[in-house]
């Protein structure tokens, strides 16, 4: 059974759903403490997928992300970066995938050089928030996650999830190598969508997930975990919901290995 | 000397908090602000090498969006006016404190405790002509509270020719410690003054009692034998003083109670709790077989499943909320999860809910010195909310907000929690607390400070312009989270026996309650940890600093404990041992200071006698309403702040966290429109639901607490039942705010307000026992006035009602929106002309200029009718014979309909004589009545007919169908409304100050 690690503590929320997700997925999560994977950081080897979950490491003072990453960056770098260099999957969900682009883990369009290029910064309607919006999927991203999907309604809960590439060469390159896999779209044209609250952050490009040019690590804002049962959608009391729900991002995940 | 950094955006990035500033000054204050950027400052107050100081100010930094500098940033190249805002000395800062996790991993070592980062944050206004008063304007009524901050404000050239400051703040009152005595041997006079200058809120027959307890023979034995002065000490006389507050003992509740009933009848009644709460509970616990632990414990226990029990509390944080919106409101609600996490042997959180009565956030009268404005309060309570809840990981299942300007003296902020608890724990029932003498006292989570110092007692006091800074406490969720993920994991290991939260009262009333399960407790107030130095004994007693537990550990677990605590960078320390010797012993460098017999501690306060006497009140109704079209009237109720949109807030914060949602707080097509209960799973392997609401009415009151009480019972029982919960599932919990109810001087009208509160007591019992709704929980908050500015104002007597049902599988929970065009609308329950305080007449008297015209018939309750009405719909729903269903409640059917509309993006087409009415009926009385225990629900014209069987002998009837047209008929031509319209009412009030 694949095995994934999911690391939590401090702060770090959304263990519970997303240990649910993973087994719905059939893959076998474990949780594990921060200071206890710092502990003994061999265990992360142990384990063939590695998820950063979503939630207010450090209550996102400094900047969300920020000071979970410099613990991450501190103690577990080398781990990490041969964690990757195996072949293995990271995934990161809302304050994780901040925490990977703090890390530099994404877009690492040079490989995994662990220098920060992106920035999630807070979203332009200036708050939090919570609402559900939809996804659209590029059919052509190596992103081994977002394989085979092509929209997908999902919540999206945070305050700072607008992209900031840190230039135009940059965003262009990640453009090139598919390094985009998902956005925010229009849910009438399915097109990206350029204004709120169909793109909720102001997010350029309408970036909603970036994975690195392998593919086998990806990071989005919204929140897959968060849909696992029909119920879980806001228009369920309609009738049938268009659409996979979240689990097919963890399904991809465990077919990788298989 | 402190290290200087400063942190700013970029020249090409986006300064939200900057222009939110900005364009707060000009919306709100109407100041010519142009632009304002702002900075992050860090004094590391850390011996640093410049090596060292360089990288911890790179790694502060986020390279792609910001720059940085020690000492001073380059400043923005336009500006006329610094502003530099850091905390007082004391205050949480918690984003100093996550910095400072940051330094010590870089330094790679712990740091000592006085090595701290402070934060400050600069503003650099632009404006022409913007003078210094202006800019203290901003300061204070915008970024800052005098209560917590300080600022430096600067103009350009005095900023640039100004040193770069360095200084940091921490208490420098490096007292000596003192134990003090006070001797009560003297006149009533002098027995008050201690009490006063003491911000004590003991009465004269309290002092009295603690006077004659100190001079009875065996306890000035038992002292002499502990060396303990006869005088009592400031230890002792503080813990009596807050265990016997209101806020703890809840005296009103208990008083004798002389009550006339303006008709001639007068009746005593000994203490409102056991006789109408607690009685009532016990009634309906015959009846029903699911109550675990009511009455005893943090929170009430109710089984839910074979496997699980779940715990709710609400709680409500009023005076520290009206004096630091952010802070009180966030510790509002981190401080109602310790209830749940606290109550057995600590419950897992699922849920937070949360409720406003607030001022009008356009207020725009003469208000009162020193009070804030109520958008202000507003966005405070809302921000502290939604960080203490969002950062804690739990999400928000309900939540509401009620206006009206009695509450700008003093804002109701309600926090509720909602917990699960596994029903057995290695072995043992979770609920079940129990300590034996030679228990380890063990303290973990925050360390002890100055905050919060006489909350309990101050809380029962009214809003002074004297109230104590100290009684503010800042929530750390984060410093909180990691307590829970570590006492959940020592729970489950077994690593202790129990443990309940420091709250008000702190340490003497946490240890006060939990020692009396073994008889007693030694506690040494030496070792516990604090935030700085220069604490008395009786401070570290009774400080409310936030995020701690007290636990009980049995000896031999207490390394394994304290080794679990180290890993999860929790700070917990052991302070004490329970004993069984009778007495609450306190000790300070191994010398007692303090030594209180338990049994007078817990039931020495004498009991009040309250004077109630009711008379009922007679305000006239508005001028009748000419008939004709409704159209606007119906328009204009949707734009009121009784029934507007509250989306823009609720959006702030998760509702979604941990995946267990079903039906969230808003639904419909568009996702805006507030359901009628939220259903959420409690764990991912079963479909078993808990269905979650609440009612609350402060207008009713103007009229009768008796009906307005049994009116927010109903609303909350019949929004579970709206969802598909069942009956006899249904739980409630009671949370009393009222204005003093004792007559004084200063309370003439207080036997009045006392019959209020009589009468609600009392309907409480009638329709609790009526419905077989128990209530596992409830609180008290009964000094909810201000005076100041020479000016009282007293809130309205309001009762929030919270209420948890249970749906068996939530894929039958039913929502508001209609479904489709060509179904069936039909309305169950009678429609009487019960307007009185209704929002449409409410409306139609502030339109007339006479805002007190609110007269008429209160809705009342036929509680009979209702249950065979709600076990009707609950079967309905359950065959799957009901589409959509909504219970009306302010603005009645036509603001029912136009949601139920405007949810499903649907028309309607309603026959207004159709409706159900006790007799006869004008339109407006018909579309606006606020009756209870109705229902607009739609089905299947298939199925209609079954629906009215099950209805037999009820009052129901077929008024309409939904229709594609987006427009909302009523009769020829009663209403014509166009959902787009409607929507934009409904949505647009509160936009402009969210």
């Amino acid at each position: 059974m694949t095995r994934v690690l999911i690391i939590t503590g401090y702060g770090l929320n959304c263990e519970a759903e997303s240990a649910h997700a993973w087994r719905t997925a059939g893959a076998n999560p474990a949780l594990l403490h921060l200071n206890d994977l710092i502990a003994d950081p061999s265990a992360m080897s142990r384990h063939q997928i590695l998820m950063f979950i979503g939630g207010f490491s450090f209550g996102d003072h400094m900047t969300s992300g920020h000071v979970f990453a410099h613990r991450v960056a501190h103690h577990l770098r080398d781990e990490l970066a041969s964690f990757i260099d195996a072949g293995n999957l990271v995934l990161g969900i809302c304050n994780g995938f901040q925490i990977m682009t703090k890390l530099g883990l994404l877009p690492a369009m040079d490989g995994q050089s662990f220098s920060q290029d992106i920035a999630l910064m807070q979203n332009d309607c200036g708050t939090f928030r919570n609402q559900w919006v939809r996804l659209r999927f590029e059919p052509d991203s190596p992103c081994v996650f977002t394989r085979g999907l092509s929209f997908m309604d999902l919540p999206i809960r945070h305050g700072e999830g607008k992209v900031h590439v840190k230039d135009k060469a940059l965003l262009d390159r990640m453009e090139e190598a598919n390094c985009i896999p998902c956005r925010y779209a229009d849910p009438a044209t399915g097109d990206p969508a350029r204004t709120f609250p169909q793109n909720p952050n102001g997010s350029i490009h309408a970036i909603a997930g970036v994975c690195d040019p392998t593919g086998r690590v990806f990071g989005m804002m919204p929140h897959p975990e968060a849909y696992l049962f029909r119920e879980q959608h806001p228009q369920w009391d309609f009738g049938p919901v268009d659409g996979p729900d979240g689990s097919a991002i963890f399904r991809n995940a465990v077919e990788h290995f298989a | 000397m402190a290290t200087r950094i400063e942190i700013g955006p970029k020249n090409n990035v986006r300064d939200p908090r900057g222009r939110h500033a900005a364009s707060a000054a000009r919306t709100f204050l109407q100041l010519p602000v142009t632009d304002c950027r702002t900075r992050d400052v860090y004094k590391v107050d850390i011996l640093l090498t410049r090596k060292d100081a360089e990288m911890i100010r790179k790694a502060f930094t986020d390279p792609v969006t910001s720059r940085s500098a020690l000492g001073r940033l380059k400043a923005p190249a336009d500006f006329d006016w610094i502003v530099e805002i850091g905390f007082k000395p004391g205050v949480t800062d918690n984003v100093g404190r996550t910095a400072q996790s940051i330094a010590a991993d870089l330094l790679d070592r712990r740091l000592n405790p006085d090595e701290c980062v402070y934060t400050c944050i600069q503003y650099f206004f632009k404006g022409e002509n913007l003078t210094r008063e202006q800019v203290e304007t901003i300061t204070w009524d915008v970024l800052a509270n005098r209560l917590i901050q300080t600022a430096q404000i600067h103009t350009r050239d005095e900023w640039e020719d100004a040193p770069e400051d360095d200084s940091v703040p921490v208490f420098r009152d490096n007292e000596d410690v003192e134990v003090r005595t006070y001797h009560l041997g003297g006149r009533d006079e002098d027995l008050m003054r201690i009490s006063r200058e003491g911000i004590l809120s003991l009465s004269l027959a309290e002092m009295h009692a603690i006077r004659d307890y100190f001079r009875r023979p065996d306890i000035l034995e038992r002292r002499a034998s502990l060396k303990l002065p006869e005088d009592p000490t400031d230890v002792e006389l503080e813990c009596i003083a807050q265990t016997w507050s209101e806020h703890c003992k809840h005296k009103i509740f208990a008083a004798d109670v002389r009550y006339r009933d303006g008709e001639g009848n007068e009746e005593t009644i000994r203490s409102l709790y056991k006789t109408y709460i607690q009685a009532a509970t016990r009634s309906v616990a015959e009846k029903v077989d699911w109550l675990v632990s009511v009455f005893t414990d943090n929170a009430g226990v109710i089984r839910f499943n074979d496997r699980y029990n779940l715990v709710y509390k609400v709680e409500t944080h009023n005076s520290p909320s009206a004096l630091d919106p952010y802070g009180g409101a966030m510790t509002g609600i981190v401080g109602v999860n310790r209830d749940p996490m606290g109550t057995g042997i600590g419950s897992e959180l699922l849920f937070n809910s949360w409720g406003y009565c607030l001022g009008s956030p356009f207020f725009d009268g003469h208000l009162p010195e020193g009070l804030m404005h109520p958008r202000r309060i507003r966005d405070g309570v809302h921000q502290g909310v939604i960080d203490g809840g969002n950062q804690s990981g739990i999400p928000w299942v309900r939540g509401f907000e009620k206006f009206d300007d009695r509450f700008i003296g003093k804002p109701l902020v309600f926090c509720g929690t909602l917990g699960r608890m596994p029903r057995e724990i290695n072995g043992k029932p979770s609920h079940e607390k129990e300590i034996r003498p030679g228990d380890l006292i063990m303290m973990a989570g925050g360390r002890i400070g100055k905050d919060g110092i006489h909350g309990a007692t101050f809380s029962s006091e009214e809003l002074r312009q004297e109230s104590p800074a100290q009684a503010v406490q800042i929530g750390d969720p984060i410093t909180q989270r990691k307590l829970y993920e570590f006492l959940m994991e020592a729970r489950d290991l077994g690593l202790y026996r129990t443990l309940t939260d420091n709250g008000a009262g702190g340490l003497s009333s946490s240890i006060g309650e939990m020692c009396r399960m073994s008889g007693g407790a030694v506690l040494d107030l030496d070792k516990a940890p604090l935030k700085y130095p220069g604490l008395q004994p009786w401070e570290i007693f009774l400080s409310e600093a936030q995020e701690r537990m007290s636990i009980a550990v049995a000896p031999d677990k207490r390394e394994a404990f304290l080794a679990l605590a180290a890993r999860r960078d929790v700070e917990a320390c052991d302070i004490g041992t329970f004993t069984d010797s009778g007495n609450l012993v306190l000790r300070y460098g191994g010398k007692a200071c303090g030594c209180i017999d338990l049994e007078f501690l817990h039931d020495g306060c004498p009991r009040m006698t309250i004077e109630a006497e009711w008379t009922p009140p007679s305000p006239p109704p508005p001028t009748p309403r000419p008939s004709g079209a409704l159209t606007g009237d119906v328009l204009k109720l949707l734009a009121s702040l009784d029934v507007c949109s509250r989306e823009d807030k609720s959006r702030c914060y998760d509702a979604e966290v941990k995946g267990l949602s079903v039906v969230k707080p808003f639904v419909g097509r568009e996702s805006d429109i507030p359901s009628d209960a939220t259903v959420c799973r409690i764990d991912y392997t079963s479909d078993e639901g808990v269905v979650i609401s609440e009612g609350i009415n402060p207008y009713y009151s103007d009229l009768d607490t008796y009906w307005m009480t049994a009116s927010v019972l109903d609303e909350a029982v019949r929004r579970i039942i709206s969802a598909g919960g069942k009956p006899g599932t249904i739980a409630g919990l009671d949370n009393f705010c009222w204005p003093d109810p004792v007559a004084s001087d200063k309370t003439p009208d207080g036997a009045y307000k006392m019959a209020q509160l009589v009468r609600s007591n009392k309907a409480l019992y009638d329709f609790c026992t009526a419905y077989g709704v128990p209530l596992i929980s409830g609180k008290d908050s009964m000094k909810n006035d201000s005076t100041r500015g020479g000016r009282k104002i007293s809130i309205p007597p309001t009762l929030l009602f919270s209420a948890i049902g249970k749906i068996d599988d939530v894929a039958k929970a039913v929502t508001m929106p209609f479904k489709r065009a060509g179904d069936d609308i039909l309305v169950i329950g009678e429609t009487s002309a019960e307007l009185g305080a209704s929002a449409y007449v409410r409306m139609r008297a502030f339109d007339q200029g006479t805002p007190e015209a609110i007269g008429g018939d209160v809705p009342r309750v036929d509680a009979e009718t209702a249950l065979r009405i709600y076990t009707a719909l609950y079967d309905a729903i359950q065959n799957g014979r009901i589409r959509s269903s909504h219970t009306p409640t302010l603005g009645g059917l036509a603001v029912g309909f136009t949601l139920a509309a405007l949810g499903g993006n649907l028309g309607a087409e309603i026959n207004l004589g159709a409706i159900p009415t006790r007799g006869r009926m004008k339109a407006d009385e018909v579309l606006f009545a606020e009756s209870n225990s109705r229902f607009i629900v739609t089905c299947d014209p298939g199925n209609t007919a079954d629906v009215l069987a099950r209805f037999d002998g009820l009052p129901i009837a077929v008024v309409g169908r939904v229709v594609e047209e987006p427009k909302l008929t009523v009769g020829s031509q009663a209403v014509r409304l166009r959902l787009d319209r409607a929507r934009k009412a409904f949505r647009e009030t509160l936009r402009s100050v969210s």
